[in-house]
């Protein structure tokens, strides 16, 4: 009996396999003419619904941003449909919803992401879109735009300064004035270390975020993206692997992240930090007063750090009638009048200068970060594109393998330069 | 016994004129098959959508050669096996292999050894025992992301409080998250702490099906303490122990969330498996490689699936024995 019982279990399963074929396809071909009726049938009504999707989460319905897209939705005569993803989960969302043909009207993405969009033929240029550049500070711009063409708007930037703990450099006996290049910062971490307080931290997190971090002193070496193992470049990862052994820096710092690196500083044992623009809030929630300055270069002078912070970009549509009003929508988002409201929201320095000089106006602590901004360069500037995740993935490798020892920092960045190039 | 076996031989003739019958029914108005096929539908629909596409998309991507564009358009070209000989090729995948193995052995022999301990240790009803036995799975219960969390802090060089009670015995700081030698250590001690619970529970259950006549009868001959564990209470459970290293198996190898949320698989990669490298591959990254991620979880797959083959094979022989 044990075996007619497996028997007819396996007819019962080729039956069920036979049933599964059939079934398949009646769901598939129901469920795509479901869903595609819907869409062109919205797409017909008059003014109609857009979708803008960003990445900004901690947004919700009641704050400014969403507010500010709605009205501009009003403006423009349509139903304002928005949905925010994650940062990290956007550029996936972003490559599938493109691949199905269903991607939103208006895409706002974290800048390195856009070459990689715009490469994947995602992104409409602003020659298609007629969207107005002309006001965009250049080095802000650069990191939307490859081969000549541009594929967005920066809705703002953020970058990366040095927090510093005025307490703990009184006590030390470190005047930050005399903080200007690499040897000066050292030797007033060495001071501070000597008067028992923690030096720096920072985060060199084996991911993107470790290699936005570590862009600041690789740069500000002189060092160039497409020679990783210049004698330049080894010294910035020689810098902190220096830093490490010394003790100036936690080794913690090779699994920090941004945050949790801040939450090392906002202990206030440390008398600098590496963070960015979006810290202020909770800066003024540390208990203690603090300080900024730009990261300084190598032999002195401002750093150029990576920009951080989205751009505003129109993802290509099968009717592209529909481009006129999306861009009446960006328009809306970044038109000067706008945009103040914009970068205050997001906590963002603004991408023309004149909100920039009205940012400042308002809130004179903002100076360093406008200074900061203006120093810096996009990471997929300088015609990089999509070559610049290829490089970045090995260059936080190499920053890892150096910080922890298993390599020298000349061998980590040689192997890095390597694995870039392939 | 010979003959025992036999005896079920002739019924195995029979399907065929059964089937026959089934024939005949089908010729009958067709309203009882067709309400089976109603039945089935949804669990063969539910089994296509969610299961044999998303497996059939990831052969696919692991055979094409996808860029984000030609992912965008649809128009990957056909490479074959390309991304298994780039991923078997890579300088990650010796490391990664091996990790995965390390990761996956000692997670399961400490796993399997700890809650063996506990569950006979609970079977012995003492006053608290139900208490204490639920204190034992809270670690089941919490979210991943929080107790990877909790360990990532425990485990940090500097502010800790692994290294603060080390330090006041007067170790060295170890650090653990953050050093090539020890990353995969830490992690694997929080999956240890992740999986006791399940072992605990599954083991003790079949703890409790074990008739206690048994326990008595070796008791009455003189068996007594480790004797009695080794020789009845261990084969009885064997069974129930293949299942649970099983299933501890197929979790373990795709454990991802613990190794990510506290190393990202490094420093430089001294603590990646299969399963963060994939992710790595496919996700991890600005320009994420789609191809070699998938074909990185097929091998997984594939592990998975030899193991359960395995599992099936020796579960076949017990119950003909």
């Amino acid at each position: 009996m044990m075996r007619s019982a497996a028997m007819s279990r396996r007819a019962a399963g080729l039956s069920l396999a036979a049933v599964a074929a059939a079934g398949g396809l009646v769901a598939c071909s129901s469920s795509s003419g479901g869903s595609g009726a819907p869409a062109s049938e919205s797409q017909a009504a008059a003014g109609g619904n857009y979708t803008i999707w960003d990445p900004y989460p901690q947004h919700d319905k009641s704050s400014e941003w969403v507010k500010l897209l709605e009205t501009c939705g009003t403006q423009a005569g349509v139903t304002v449909e928005r949905a925010a993803y994650d940062t990290s989960d956007l550029t996936n969302k972003a490559l599938l919803a493109a691949q199905q043909g269903n991607a939103p009207d208006v895409l706002i993405v974290d800048n390195p992401v856009v070459s990689t969009l715009a490469e994947a033929g995602v992104l409409t240029t602003t020659e298609e879109n007629k969207l107005d550049t002309s006001a965009i500070a250049p080095n802000l711009l650069a990191a939307g735009q490859s081969q000549g063409r541009t594929y967005g708007v920066p809705i703002g930037a953020n970058t990366l300064a040095l927090y510093y703990n005025k307490e703990v450099l009184k006590k030390s006996g470190v005047d930050i004035a005399s903080v200007k290049d690499w040897a000066s910062l050292t030797g007033a971490l060495e001071k501070v270390k000597a008067s028992g307080k923690k030096g720096i931290t920072f985060s060199a997190i084996g991911t993107e975020e470790g290699s936005f971090q570590f862009l600041p002193w690789f740069w500000g070496s002189g060092a160039q993206l497409t020679k990783l193992d210049s004698p330049e470049g080894v010294s910035a990862v020689a810098l902190w692997t220096d830093w490490l052994k010394k003790g100036y820096a936690p080794n913690s710092v090779i699994n920090n992240t941004q945050t949790t690196s801040w939450q090392e500083f906002a202990g206030g044992e440390y008398a600098f930090a590496e963070n960015g623009t979006w810290q202020l809030a909770n800066a003024e929630k540390v208990g203690f007063d603090y300080g900024i300055i730009p990261i300084p270069g190598k032999n002195g002078g401002t750093a150029p750090a990576p920009t951080g912070g989205e751009f505003v970009g129109i993802p290509v549509q099968k009717d592209t009638a529909r481009y006129a009003t999306s861009q009446k929508l960006v328009a809306c988002l970044t038109n000067t009048g706008n945009s103040l409201t914009t970068t205050t929201t997001l906590s963002y320095v603004a991408p023309t200068e004149e909100v920039q000089t009205k940012q400042v106006a308002q809130n004179p602590g903002l100076k360093v970060w406008v200074e900061a901004v203006k120093a810096a360069k996009g990471r997929t500037s300088d015609d990089l594109g999509t070559k610049y995740p290829r490089i970045s993935e090995p260059m936080w490798g190499a920053v890892q393998a150096a910080l922890s020892g298993s390599k020298s920092p000349q061998e980590a960045m040689t192997g890095a330069q390597a694995a870039a190039a392939q | 016994m010979n003959r025992v076996t036999q005896a079920p031989a002739p019924a195995a003739d029979r399907p065929a004129p059964a089937a026959g019958g089934g024939r005949r029914a089908a010729s009958r108005p067709r309203s009882g098959q067709w309400a089976a096929w109603a039945f089935l539908a949804p669990v063969v629909v539910y089994l296509l959508v969610f299961y044999a596409y998303p497996l059939y998309r990831n052969v696919e991507l692991s055979l094409r050669h996808y860029t984000v564009r030609s992912f965008v358009q649809g128009d990957a070209p056909f490479t074959g096996f390309a991304n298994y000989a780039e991923v078997l090729g890579d300088a990650t995948f010796g490391p990664a292999l091996w990790h995965t193995a390390v990761f996956t052995l000692v997670s399961l022999a400490f796993q399997f050894t700890i809650g063996l301990a506990l569950a006979m240790f609970f079977l012995k009803n003492f006053r608290l025992s139900a208490v204490l036995r639920a204190l034992f799975l809270v670690p089941w219960l919490l979210p991943l992301i929080v107790s990877s969390s909790t360990w990532s802090w425990m485990f940090n060089s500097d502010s800790g409080v692994v290294n603060a009670v080390l330090g006041a015995f007067g170790a060295e700081p170890v650090h653990w998250l953050t050093s090539p030698d020890w990353s995969l250590w830490s992690v694997t001690i929080a999956n240890i702490w992740i999986g006791v619970p399940f072992n605990l529970v599954v083991l003790y259950s079949g703890l409790q099906a074990i008739d206690p006549a048994i326990h008595e009868a070796a008791a009455l001959d003189g068996a007594a303490g480790w004797q009695r564990f080794w020789k009845v209470t261990f084969p009885l459970l064997r069974p129930v122990s293949a299942v649970t290293l099983l299933l501890g198996l197929v979790y373990t190898l795709k454990v991802f969330d613990i190794i990510w949320i506290m190393t990202r698989g490094g420093p430089s990669g001294s603590s990646t498996t299969f399963a963060t490298w994939s992710y790595r591959l496919g996700f991890g990254n600005l320009l994420p490689a789609f191809g070699p991620g998938a074909a990185v979880g097929n091998l997984l797959i594939v592990m998975a699936l030899f193991f359960g083959l395995v599992y099936i094979r020796v579960q076949r022989k017990q119950s003909l024995s």
